[in-house]
């Protein structure tokens, strides 16, 4: 036998674990943010269960930040598909909460989502959710378990994760508790890049180059101008050529200054870059060094 | 470009975050921003020196408290021919389990010894986890060189030492590279100060080191982990048994037998991302589909007629304890190999594995956490096996705890 490739591996990996989750779980779902990573997560779901159905529903968490280029993608990707959406919108938690809605100059609903987030996977009665999340992002995903247990609070105790041997993932839990599927835990940013590449798959117009108003912060980061900023006469604004790493909400995800119009380009750009990708495009885990262990202990994906 | 798995234990004693942190800096894998908050926390932590790479890898903030490593942490990078996946695990025993976790799936283990204390306790605990998990590779890397003035009478020394301690371990390949993480020698660079050495470096070693294709030898094997039926009306009668091939490799037309219930029948066809296929090679994600409608279901197990797994309900294995609760004699437990799941019971403790010296005790029948017994089980269904070091994928196993649903053990077959 010809040895496998890397790629060829990572792919076998996660579409093992995506039929893991289709035997296991009686209610699962896919959080789809639109993002790179779980458009991947789509697609290898497509190669994992066609010419079936997907054993679950794709679930979005609309903070009403997105971006309009990633929201017409999804909705032209679930009709291409015809796989189920459901789509909750974290306005709507607010409200009915009465939560204090996010503020400020760049105002997060990163953390708001957490509430929309539970209240979906309760409503849905979900046990299972499958994510996008990648292990090389931060170092409090390095230590998560592919098959990762939440409690009725949606909390992660990294002190009583389950071991996880070999290929063996144990998915069974009380009432009340689900479990956060991590499929692509072991891809890189470069490897996803690879993949699509490979794999000729479509992405949101923003990844690549574009020409785009942009708010320049504090620190320096480009911010793209829209109606959910609060912005002053102080604020510097620039039109440059620009385009994101990530997709997050437009409040809280930077763009980068580049031209790379084809993945080609991408792909060199990632290689040459010096500063890794949320630390270049995400305001949130700037706070502190646990921010990301904090998030999730509370629900956060 | 080829994926390989290592894992490293040890303690940040060892050198071991040094060790990690040399070889990500030096593949270009950490980015700027990274560094700089790890500048940051290395001033907090009193730390004036440069950079504390074992902040780089301790990503918990009780792990960062303590100063110690408690869970694994994977790290990734590439170089021109491979990419590499790192399971930094802890080295303490009462985190042996996590241990477990980032070795199991490995085919290198690295094991760090400091040049100045030899081979100790944690370098024999973890070469005997690394045997009983039929690990492919271990490498020994005798780190901190520049301690012992680069000696290579220190080094011989301590290469025979451990060929001695290692001879009943039936480790499959052993080497041996003198190192200093800290200083830079035989990690990437050839060092200036051991000339005497003319192997490998670190870097080298782990570029060429020939990465077992075990899956694709040996007899055929296939777990159906989830049935296919879309029962739309252009596919009413679609039937199709998706998993992955284990080891071996099917064809359209192979006779197989399905197990437990053993009925045989035949490959009709097979596909793999939504296209027909002639052969399925190991570790393939394929749908099968069979000419015969038999009782079929997750944790079936689909083999070459001429290739019989043993199918018993009692099977003898080597298991470690990774609860904090003790285990109780009569508790009722659930097996689970791959995706096949059935109750068992642990019959007898046949008897205790010294963790440092190899040797077995006789049992009092109980097993504590990181206990490491043999044992016999008892299944509630047959379960299609081979030994573990025929097959990691067959005669591996996980217990888990009825009650709980923690997984309570992990288990390799005799």
């Amino acid at each position: 036998m010809s040895k496998l490739d890397y790629l060829d591996q990572l792919e076998n990996e996660a579409i093992h674990i995506l039929r893991e989750v289709a035997g296991q779980f009686e209610k699962p779902a896919l959080l789809f943010s639109g993002g790179k990573d779980s458009i991947c997560l789509v697609h290898l779901a497509l190669k994992a269960f066609r010419p079936g159905k997907f054993p679950f529903p794709l679930v979005h968490v609309d903070t009403g930040h997105n971006f309009p280029e990633a929201l017409k993608y999804r909705d032209d990707l679930v009709e291409k598909i015809g796989e189920k959406l459901i789509v909750r919108k974290v306005e709507d938690t607010v409200k009915a909460k009465k939560l204090q809605d996010a503020k400020g100059k760049f105002p997060s609903r990163n953390a708001l989502q957490t509430y929309t987030l539970l209240e979906v996977i309760e409503e849905f009665e979900f046990d299972a959710c499958i994510g996008g999340a990648r292990r090389d992002e931060e170092k409090a995903r390095a230590k998560e378990r592919i098959f990762s247990v939440r409690d009725e609070f949606g909390q992660w105790d990294p002190k009583k994760q389950r071991p996880e041997f070999w290929n063996i993932y144990n998915g069974k839990i009380n009432k009340g508790e689900n479990v956060r599927i991590f499929p692509i835990s072991n891809w890189t940013e470069l490897d996803v890049w690879n993949y699509i590449k490979r794999e000729k798959i479509e992405l949101p117009s923003i990844y690549f180059t574009h020409e785009r108003e942009c708010v320049v912060t504090e620190s320096g980061q480009l911010m793209a101008n829209s109606e959910y900023l609060q912005l002053d006469a102080s604020d510097k604004i620039i039109t440059t050529q620009v385009r994101y790493r990530t997709v997050g909400d437009m409040t809280c995800t930077a763009a980068i200054e580049s031209e790379a119009y084809h993945i080609d380009d991408i792909i060199n750009e990632i290689k040459e870059a010096k500063i890794s990708e949320r630390g270049a495009t995400r305001m949130d885990d700037r706070i502190s060094e646990a921010a990301m262990e904090d998030r999730k202990k509370g629900g956060y994906f | 470009m080829e994926l390989l798995r290592f894992f490293t234990a040890g303690n940040v004693d060892d050198g071991k975050s040094t060790l990690i942190g040399r070889l990500l800096f030096d593949s270009k894998s950490i980015s700027t921003d990274i560094i700089e908050a790890l500048t940051k926390q290395s001033k907090t932590s009193g730390i004036d020196t440069g950079i504390d790479l074992a902040l780089l890898t301790d990503g918990l903030r009780a792990e960062r408290e303590q100063g110690i490593t408690i869970d694994v942490a994977y790290k990734y990078f590439t170089t021109e021919r491979r990419k590499f996946i790192i399971a930094d695990t802890p080295g303490h025993i009462q985190y042996t389990r996590n241990m477990f976790t980032g070795a199991s799936n490995a085919d290198l283990a690295i094991i760090l010894v400091d040049a100045r204390n030899g081979i100790t306790d944690q370098t024999k605990r973890h070469s005997i986890i690394s045997s009983i998990l039929g690990i492919p590779h271990v490498l020994v890397c005798v780190n901190k060189m520049d301690l012992v003035n680069y000696s290579q009478e220190r080094f011989d020394e301590i290469v025979n030492d451990y060929k001695e301690f290692a001879a009943p371990l039936n480790l499959k390949q052993i080497s041996f590279i003198p190192a200093s993480a800290l200083a830079g020698d035989n990690v990437v660079e050839r060092s200036e100060f051991m000339n005497w050495y003319e192997g490998e470096t670190l870097m080298q070693f782990l570029e060429n080191v020939k990465i077992d294709v075990v899956n694709s030898e040996g007899a055929s094997r296939f777990q159906v982990q989830y049935v296919i039926r879309p029962q739309t009306n252009n596919l009413h009668d679609y039937r199709g048994y998706a998993g992955k091939v284990l080891s071996g490799s099917y064809k359209k037309g192979d006779r197989v037998l399905v197990l437990p219930s053993n009925i045989e029948t035949t490959i009709e066809k097979l596909e793999k991302h939504q296209a027909e296929i002639e052969v399925a090679n190991a570790l393939d994600p394929v749908i099968i589909h069979l000419k015969d409608d038999v009782d079929i279901s997750r944790g079936s197990t689909i083999v070459k007629i001429n290739e019989t797994p043993q199918t018993e309900r009692e099977v003898n294995a080597t298991l470690c304890w990774m609860d904090n609760n003790a285990f109780l004699p009569g508790q009722k437990l659930i097996l689970q190999q791959n995706s096949f799941r059935t109750k068992a019971i642990v019959k007898d403790v046949v008897s205790k594995i010294d963790i440092h010296s190899f040797r077995q005790f006789e049992s009092d029948g109980g097993m504590k956490l990181n206990d490491i017994c043999k044992v016999s089980l008892k299944t509630a269904e047959p379960i299609s096996f081979d030994a573990y070091k025929e097959n990691r994928h067959t005669g591996s196993f996980i217990l888990i705890n009825e009650n709980t649903n923690n997984t309570v053990a992990a288990g390799t077959i005799d």
